[in-house]
């Protein structure tokens, strides 16, 4: 699949249509080549190996050890040193080699590198780049979306692209954020989308999102791997003359709420959809917020399509029945719309 | 380590208790630091009780300098309240760690005189053993210390004694005159 988000073929520069990883490696050079502050760090990241998903590979032939750095198995140990090396200045980016493996590192997130500024104004300008997101049968601790914790942690901002475009200006941004920003990368997306990416500085605004097909009896609102389901049902909803507007989130804290209502309010039945587990998340405050702000709008209830409540199963069926997917979206789109 | 990223030569000087040492952010440190040469010195001040747990009950093993030897970098234990030697034994481990000798761990063995906080009394902590470290109480000792070697005179310790709780009475003072926060900047600071 190739979505050019507003480029016609014609005027893409040769060279330019990139795989959604190449668009990560490409923006993690480019901010290592303009700032020497900024570094990696991980487990598997350097040498000719580059990461367990190969998005470093090459970075430490080009920028060296001191800046490209293997670690030992210990997220909370190696969050701990990022968060201290960002305190003096350096912009760490981490690969958490699997985002499941995060929460090994949750206390130093949520409770120093999140309150840092608030306690006594020390900047922590981080990136965790966390690969995130199942549905290639790699079972219960390779698979998980655990975004909505981090959601709820005051002082963090959390961001999720679904195309290449975004997934290297989000990653721009956030290393020149001054603050700890958590960077989910959807791992089905890395080899299977391609689109445009500018070359050289290309910076995607953190707390913008962005409608991504528009239409006038349906909103979904989505990120992330689902941004591409969502795309799907509408497809097949079109065949049927059901117009969907697709909001893709990008970044998930701050919420772009004024993106949120308005792309509610256009069509008045509203489906939000994430890969993570429906239950507490993030569609359930996109969901609320509705409510809140645009209930005379409403012709019908906001549903929340999500992961079911369960571990991630290893088993095909099983997993196909724990994720949401085009055809899921599609039907509940059906059912909404003859609400 | 961004002082080693940088190649500044400058060090890093950490204390945590010896509650601290059961942590699994204890090894990972303990082990990158010695890993990478980090310009680091630890100071596990060991005041022999982790809020209310004895050390007794917080690890077969209580001699923490000797958990240095696990990570490959040197680890001593010193009588904390001995300021003299405290002074020289950080100041060799800085010089170490500046020069690129990276880390060491120290172990200070003392004593938590009053509660974990202002709430607690402490009454779990047998009278005998507060007797002990009362009469190695580094303030007492040292005091004494300087007197007899002649390096400080009973009116220049007292002046001293005066300037700190001065110094002390109006930082208390200037902190209760300030107003408190207004209400509205409840969110400022979350974000830098």
């Amino acid at each position: 699949m190739s979505e050019n988000f507003g480029f016609s073929e014609a005027t893409i520069p040769e060279g330019r249509i990139l795989t959604y990883l190449e668009a990560i490696a490409e923006a993690i050079a480019h901010e290592m080549e303009r700032d020497s502050n900024v570094l990696v760090l991980g487990e598997d990241v350097a040498g000719s190996f580059g990461g367990a998903f190969k998005v470093t590979r090459g970075l430490e032939g080009r920028f060296g050890p001191n800046r490209v750095m293997n670690t030992p198995i210990a997220e909370l140990g190696f969050t701990g040193m990022a968060t201290g090396m960002a305190l003096m200045g350096l912009r760490p980016i981490i690969e958490m080699q699997f985002a499941d493996f995060i929460s090994s590192a949750f206390d130093s997130i949520v409770q120093f590198a999140a309150t840092t500024h608030y306690r006594w104004g020390g900047a922590v300008p981080w990136v965790i780049r966390a690969p995130s997101d199942g549905g290639i049968r790699s079972g219960p601790f390779h698979s998980q979306n655990p975004e909505a914790w981090f959601v709820h942690t005051p002082g963090l901002k959390v961001v999720a692209p679904s195309n290449p475009a975004d997934a290297k200006g989000l990653l721009a941004a956030a290393v020149r954020d001054d603050n700890p920003v958590v960077y989910f990368e959807a791992k089905p997306l890395y080899r299977s989308i391609t689109g445009y990416v500018p070359e050289g500085d290309h910076v995607v605004e953190i707390g913008t999102a962005q409608v991504v097909r528009d239409g006038r009896h349906l909103t979904i609102i989505t990120y992330g791997s689902q941004v591409h389901q969502a795309q799907e049902a509408a497809t097949a909803l079109a065949l049927d003359g059901i117009e969907t507007l697709i909001l893709d989130l990008r970044t998930l804290k701050p919420l772009d709420v004024d993106a949120i209502i308005e792309s509610a309010t256009a069509t008045g039945k509203v489906i939000v959809v994430h890969a993570a587990n429906r239950l507490a998340g993030v569609g359930a405050e996109v969901a609320a917020l509705i409510a809140e702000m645009a209930f005379e709008y409403l012709d019908g209830p906001v549903v929340r399509i999500g992961a079911a409540d369960t571990p991630v199963p290893f088993s095909p069926p099983l997993e196909d029945a724990h994720r949401p997917n085009a055809a899921k979206i599609e039907a509940a789109a059906r059912k909404l719309v003859a609400f | 380590m961004a002082f080693r990223y940088r190649a500044e030569p400058r060090v890093a000087l950490t204390f945590v208790g010896d509650g601290s040492t059961s942590s699994g952010a204890f090894h990972e440190t303990l082990n990158m630091a010695a890993l990478w040469k980090a310009p680091f010195v630890l100071v596990v001040e060991n005041n022999q009780y982790a809020y209310s747990t004895p050390l007794s009950q917080q690890t077969a093993n209580p001699d923490f300098a000797a958990r240095a030897a696990a990570y490959g970098m040197p680890g001593v234990r010193i009588d904390g309240n001995d300021v003299l030697l405290v002074h020289e034994t950080v100041s060799e481990a800085i010089a170490r760690a500046r020069e690129g000798g990276g880390p060491t761990l120290i172990e200070a063995e003392t004593m938590r005189m009053l509660g974990h906080a202002i709430h607690d009394g402490a009454e779990y902590v047998p009278a005998e053993l507060l007797a002990h470290w009362e009469a190695r109480d580094p303030v007492t000792t040292h005091r004494a210390r300087l007197l007899e070697s002649g390096a400080a005179t009973e009116e220049q310790l007292a002046s001293i004694d005066a300037q700190a709780k001065d110094r002390i009475a109006r930082a208390v003072k200037t902190a209760e005159a300030a107003p408190m926060p207004d209400p509205t900047q409840l969110e400022h600071g979350v974000y830098a």
